[in-house]
């Protein structure tokens, strides 16, 4: 009873819980937000208070509001509040709360770091887990940095339910936070490997997830993969693989040939249809990037469109959909094979669904030949006119263009017809594209000369009903066309058959409702017109008309005069004054025809796009520096000739007119040209000068054309295009029996000297002849011209960041950030917190190793192939990608999956030439027992055992010999997974005393040129507790302690931790240097406070931190030929030391070097080897290292000859040791 | 996969789940856009489109649509079977779900999602190890709820 009393109190301090908000939301459906903001009012009142449960309730209606579209930003401190409540249930919804509202911009996010790294060590699992999911949505470019360690530990959990989560939070924290992703790579890589199958398909979600961005660095995954998929039977896991090869194959070929088999068995075998769906697409896209040597290549993309048939076929629209889009990518390679299907295609495009047309149009073309081009347009046509909605009709109308313009216009065989069809679809109302539409007219009419006349004929249509297309302000979009039309009936004009009207059609006062840039091409269009009907008028000594036809000018002209768009207006009236004066010599009987039409002489080429871009600099040009002299006057600037300005007419206009001085025009142009002749970077024109100025001596060889005049322009009733097509079919018809009669072949290719046709009047393979000999003109490109065409990529893609290689050996440099400087966590874990990253950078060190040796015998390895082969080589076998690759595994080789590694190994260990015999026998075998294998392949394996048990022997020698050189006062070899390493001997001894030890190391930093940090790990050997540790140093000159802003330079920093008796920790100091080229030493004091029970002390310890040159290097990879290059370059000094006295292995004396002085191996022969390595300043130092009977030389070069004596000396003292 | 919605045919959210980092402003633009396109798509229409450069993966149940937002590489039809499996999953842990038991316990649907998704990858296949950590967790939950009434 009492106990009902208390939970009683208890609902009425929760005013309302969130089934009440949200009844109360559904029970106020008329003022919902004035509900809403007393709840939140209420909502900030419950958070005031001190009761938990009552803030988490309040944290969780928010949360629901929150989903409803109210900003709940501002109780953001409220969620962290609810978020550190210890009881899970308050703990799940804080986290719930902070999952979905934080994001990057939120600012309290950062002081979730410590709770978050709280839960995650929590002992319950479900804390742990609602942590992990909550960052998995919130995680922060620093929570990532803060927290990599932390989740990478959680990979090794014992329970699978935190190891899952735990791989797949690491995608989020490699995207946020790069530089995690080496150092956690090789984590990652053995949870692909974890016995429970949540985990094993969360690191294949996760690399694949990586891999797909960023292939190349996965390449050497392959064969893991490739066991994997092979023997998983787990569909998601399997599609993810093989999504990741559909990745990766375009890299690397003959990985596609291992991968069609075992795909196409898939294809055949299962049942789920989203396997289905992602083999084929892997198929294909494995296809599309092999070459077409394939035996099998067209069985394989004929059973792929087989089963995409299917899918088409089927009833569901959404295999019917995936179908269709999965044949669009076969589409590009073999276009042949799903041409096969057309009929089924076509169909598609009556189907109800919008999407599933769409997808059916993208198929279409690549469906279109000569013989159907027509017919298949036609079908369009029809749907356009049913078309609904305007966003699927603009699709028709693109898809259209697209299809008819396709590879240079090569299916068009009549272009009359085109055009009719360009000019049917302006008259779809509301289309965005008609600026579509027109650029296809203008680029038709330029570069098909013989359809000119009939284009012509079309825009003066087009121009005529003007009205129709302009008049609804909807139809904005199509007004378009009217630039193109204007442009063309005036760059054309001598096709015009009634010029005079068309001109008028222009001058319409309407015209003046057009967008600005149309009326410009309008004003200047019709003074072209203008210009040629003057002149056959002239020709025709109608006088009166002539002046007619100016005057008409004269008199419609001011209204685009008073034009607001600057444009037009400044056209105008230039053109206005310039007919006046045409007009004042017309009075005067004076011929200016000629003149007028000069204006405008000329042809315009089109230009390929990118051309200028294309145009190489020649060597030995400077852009920058002037041709000539800049020049004294305006002489020079040939194109504003200025000299042909009348003085006389200046005086009362304020546009100049021109004086025709023919003379001194011709001169002129005649010097332009000469000068254009003799510049070999002037993008010349075609040399078929002037068009009608000259009788046209260039354009002989452009066939007349006999248009079929039966064609009316416009057929009532009937869309005009339809006639095209019937007149087409009988044509080809007529065609074809004439061809029966005379087998005659025609074959034109005309080239113009600088000018070049592409004749389209071959025979193509469906013998259709075109309706009329048809020049294309190709776009101009320089002649020189680059075939570069790179686009640029997105600079901005978040994944970029994570294309990093996988494959280089860890430097000491790249290690999770442990935490250091947070004191509340400092005191609980101090030694748990850094194992991980000791044995991360441990591990690199065996890779270093098999790198070195990778390297090394790739170039020996084809011929060694057949020989016996050395242990050291045989070990990495399994892994070379290379070898891997060379040797195609029988399907079935991963029929036993238990024996997984050696099997596949002991077929990859097989030479050449045994495989491919065996190979077939090899297949029927795998299907029976193990058993039954042959004697041949039981000596085999029991080689490949043999060679494994001693490779095996090796490898722990090695690691035996590893731990001794790398770990001098390790104990513990660190094979096992699971447990803490002590710290690496990089770290050297800087001071001790009873109380405590200090050692440390430093490690120049990639970012900055001019800082190092140093790592101190502080442990304290006494049984007291030690606290207030101050670390000072003297400065140099040279090298400073970055000290926080404000303090003095005689401050010391505190240590960001306390020491209890018997624990060790790690600070880390950021020095600042200006020249690294010697070696530093500074004098320094740590302060420390000593407490225990008798009370406490104040204690100091005196060191020096002594900067060898050696740490301001930083371990870089260098590549043979780039180190060649450097050596060439002749920019490094040389120096050379020798060590006698040597007695360790070549091996372990190159292993020395690269850990203490940040060397890597560029190459190693024998006893000699070449090293490189960078200084945080960019210095390069190359060493090439000789081993004698018991002594050691080495030879540098370096860009700076003190830094190399220096580090020379360095190794000098650190070999004279060995 | 990039976010996760759920609406009701009147438009209304009831669940939204994102897997990339948006503002608000943002993820509202696209929750109202997505809404109504496909609100507007007709029953018979396939339960893909392609939306500014992602796939849209959609299906509805009852009253309810449910519907994703991948990448152009990921594969549509295993995106509709994770859309089904949870589903499935709601069902199983609310008994033949309905419209209502998200809208009053939409936390549950998120604590449901979030086991069977992480970061927009699909983190547990067996609807029975998600069911399992739904009810070791929601007991755990239960028995603190106790000792906090008891103690209190």
């Amino acid at each position: 009873m009492a106990l009902k009393m208390v939970k009683g109190s208890i609902d009425r301090m929760f005013d309302k819980n969130l089934q009440d908000l949200v009844r109360g939301i559904r029970n106020h459906k008329e003022d919902e937000a004035k509900y809403i903001s007393q709840c939140i009012d209420e909502i900030k009142q419950e958070l005031k208070q001190d009761n938990i449960a009552v803030k988490a309730n309040a944290v969780c209606k928010l949360t629901y509001l929150q989903m409803l579209g109210y900003d709940i930003s501002w109780a953001a401190f409220n969620i962290i509040e609810v978020m550190s409540a210890s009881k899970f249930t308050f703990k799940r919804i804080g986290y719930l709360a902070a999952s979905q509202c934080f994001h990057e911009g939120t600012d309290v996010i950062m002081l979730t770091t410590n709770q978050i790294r709280k839960d995650l060590s929590s002992p319950n699992q479900y804390d742990t887990g609602v942590a992990l999911t909550g960052l998995s949505c919130f995680v922060t470019p620093d929570l990532a940095r803060d927290l990599a360690n932390d989740i990478m530990t959680l990979m090794s959990h014992t329970k699978p339910y935190i190891r899952k989560k735990a791989v797949l939070i690491m995608y989020k924290v490699f995207l946020k936070y790069p530089e995690s992703l080496r150092p956690a790579f090789p984590r990652l890589k053995e949870k692909l490997e974890d016995p429970d199958p949540g985990v094993q398909s969360a690191a294949v979600n996760v690399i694949c997830e990586l891999a797909r961005r960023n292939p190349k660095n996965y390449l050497s995954l392959a064969p893991l993969f490739f066991k994997l998929m092979t023997s998983s039977t787990n569909n998601w896991v399997l599609i993810k693989i093989i999504k990741l090869f559909g990745a990766l194959t375009p890299l690397e070929p003959r990985l596609g040939k291992k991968l069609i088999e075992p795909l196409t068995n898939l294809i055949h075998s299962t049942s789920a249809m989203s396997l289905l769906y992602e083999c084929v697409n892997t198929v294909i896209a494995v296809l599309i990037s092999l070459s077409s040597g394939m035996p099998n290549h067209s069985a394989s993309i004929q059973l792929c469109v087989q089963k995409l048939r299917i899918l088409i076929e089927d009833s569901d629209q959404n295999l019917k959909y995936l179908g269709l889009l999965a044949m669009s990518k076969i589409l590009k390679t073999h276009p042949k094979s799903v041409q096969s299907h057309k009929d089924l295609i076509l169909q598609c495009l009556d189907d109800k669904d919008e999407s599933i047309r769409l997808r059916a149009l993208d198929l279409l073309y690549g469906m279109v030949s000569k013989k159907n081009l027509m017919e298949i347009v036609k079908k369009l046509m029809i749907h356009v006119d049913k078309a609904e909605g305007t966003t699927y009709r603009d699709e028709l109308l693109t898809k259209i263009i697209d299809i008819c313009s396709q590879s240079n216009y090569q299916y068009i065989t009549n272009f009359e017809w085109y055009i009719s069809i360009l000019v049917e679809l302006t008259r779809l109302e509301g289309t965005r594209h008609g600026h579509l539409i027109a650029a296809q007219m203008l680029d038709v009419a330029i570069r098909v000369k013989a359809i000119r006349k009939f284009a012509v004929s079309q825009m003066a249509m087009l121009l005529d009903n003007a009205h129709l297309i302009a008049s609804n302000t909807q139809r904005n979009g199509i007004c378009e066309v009217l630039y193109a039309a204007a442009w063309i009936c005036g760059e054309f004009s001598e096709h015009l058959e009634e010029a005079n009207q068309t001109l008028e059609a222009m001058l319409r006062p309407k015209v003046t409702t057009l967008p600005g840039h149309i009326q410009a091409v309008y004003v200047q269009n019709m003074v072209k017109l203008y210009a040629s009907i003057l002149q056959q008028k002239e020709q025709a000594g109608e006088k009166e008309a002539a002046q007619e036809i100016t005057q008409l000018m004269i008199e419609r002209l001011p209204q685009f005069v008073q034009s607001a768009d600057l444009e037009v207006q400044e056209r105008a009236s230039c053109i206005l004054q310039l007919i006046k004066y045409i007009q004042k010599l017309q009075v005067k009987e004076v011929p200016v025809a000629e003149e007028v039409i000069a204006l405008f002489a000329g042809e315009l080429n089109p230009v390929a796009p990118k051309a200028q871009k294309k145009v190489p600099v020649p060597e030995g040009l400077d852009l920058d520096a002037w041709i000539n002299e800049p020049p004294s006057d305006s002489e020079s600037e040939d194109e504003k000739p200025k000299t042909i300005f009348h003085d006389e007419e200046q005086r009362h206009s304020k546009p100049r007119h021109p004086e025709m001085d023919e003379e001194e025009l011709a001169r002129r142009r005649e010097a332009r040209k000469q000068e254009q002749a003799n510049n070999p970077f002037y993008i010349k024109s075609s040399p078929s000068p002037q068009k009608r100025y000259q009788d046209t001596p260039g354009v002989e060889h452009i066939p007349v054309v006999q248009i079929d005049l039966s064609v009316p322009l416009k057929v009532p009733g009937m869309p005009m295009s339809d006639q095209y097509v019937k007149l087409e079919e009988e044509r080809r018809h007529k065609q074809k029996l004439e061809k029966d009669k005379k087998k005659k072949k025609q074959k034109k290719e005309k080239r113009g000297k600088h000018h070049r046709h592409n004749s389209l009047h071959t025979e193509s393979e469906e013998d259709i002849a075109p309706a009329h000999h048809v020049d294309i003109i190709t776009e101009e490109m320089p002649e020189n011209a680059l075939p570069s065409d790179e686009d640029d990529k997105d600079p901005n893609d978040p994944y970029k960041a994570l294309d990093i290689d996988l494959d280089k050996p860890l430097a000491d440099s790249e290690k999770l950030p442990v935490q250091r400087h947070r004191n509340a966590e400092a005191l609980k874990m101090p030694e748990s917190e850094v194992p991980p990253v000791e044995k991360k950078s441990k591990k690199p060190k065996k890779k270093e190793k098999k790198h070195k040796e990778k390297e090394k015998d790739k170039g020996k390895k084809k011929e060694k192939e057949k020989k016996v082969v050395e242990e050291e080589e045989e070990e990495k076998k399994e892994e070379d990608l290379d070898f891997w690759l060379s040797t195609a595994p029988p399907p079935g080789s991963a029929a036993q999956p238990q024996s997984g590694p050696q099997t596949s190994a002991a077929v990859a260990s097989e030479p050449e030439g045994v495989k491919k015999e065996e190979r077939e026998e090899q297949q029927e075998e795998e299907e029976e027992d193990e058993g039954k294998k042959s004697s041949k392949h039981k000596k085999k394996k029991h080689k490949k055992e043999k060679e494994e048990k001693s490779k095996d022997k090796k490898k722990s020698k090695k690691k035996h010999h590893h731990s001794e050189e790398e770990m001098a006062e390790s104990v513990q070899n660190g094979t096992l997974d699971d447990e803490p390493l002590p710290p690496m001997s990089s770290y050297r001894l800087l001071a001790e005393n009873p109380y405590i030890k200090t050692t440390y190391d430093i490690q120049g930093n990639l970012q900055n040129d001019s800082q190092v940090t140093v790592s101190v790990i502080f442990e304290n050997k006494s049984t007291s507790f030690l606290k207030s540790m101050e670390l000072n140093v003297l400065d140099s000159l040279n090298t400073k302690m970055l000290r926080p802003e404000g303090s003095s330079v005689h401050d010391g920093i505190p240590v960001p931790f306390q020491l209890p008796p018997g624990i060790s920790n790690e600070a880390q100091f950021v020095f600042t240097l200006q020249s690294i080229v010697m070696a530093q030493k500074l004098k320094g004091t740590l302060s420390f406070i000593v407490k225990n029970d008798e009370g406490s002390t104040h204690e100091k310890l005196d060191f020096k931190l002594h900067f060898s040159c050696a740490s301001y290097l930083i371990t870089t990879p260098c590549y043979s030929d780039a180190f060649a290059k450097l050596l060439e370059s002749g920019d490094l000094h040389m120096s050379s030391i020798k060590v006698d006295g040597i007695s360790i292995s070549f091996q372990h004396l190159l292993a020395k070097i690269c850990f203490h002085h940040h060397f890597s191996v560029v190459e190693r022969v024998d006893s000699c080897a070449s090293m490189y390595s960078r200084s945080i300043q960019g210095h390069h130092v190359c060493l090439l290292v000789k081993k004698g009977e018991n002594s050691v030389s080495i030879d540098g070069k370096c860009s700076d000859p003190t830094l190399l004596s220096n580090l020379l000396d360095e190794m000098k003292e650190t070999l004279s040791k060995c | 996969m990039q976010f996760m919605l759920l609406f009701s045919r009147q438009g209304k959210l009831r669940l939204q789940k994102w897997y990339v980092p948006l503002s608000d402003k943002e993820k509202k633009k696209i929750t109202r856009e997505l809404v109504q396109t496909v609100l507007a798509r007709k029953p018979k229409m396939c339960s893909f489109l392609e939306w500014r450069d992602l796939k849209i993966v959609y299906k509805r149940y009852a009253s309810l649509y449910f519907c994703c937002a991948i990448e152009d590489q990921d594969n549509e039809l295993i995106t509709l079977e994770i859309i089904h499996r949870y589903v499935e999953l709601l069902d199983k842990y609310f008994g033949s779900v309905c419209e209502l038991d998200i809208i009053f316990n939409f936390e549950k649907a998120y604590f449901i999602l979030d086991e069977f998704l992480l970061g927009g990858e699909v983190q547990e296949t067996s609807k029975k190890n998600v069911l399992k950590a739904i009810e070791q967790a929601d007991l755990l939950q239960e028995s603190q709820n106790e000792d906090w009434g008891a103690t209190s």
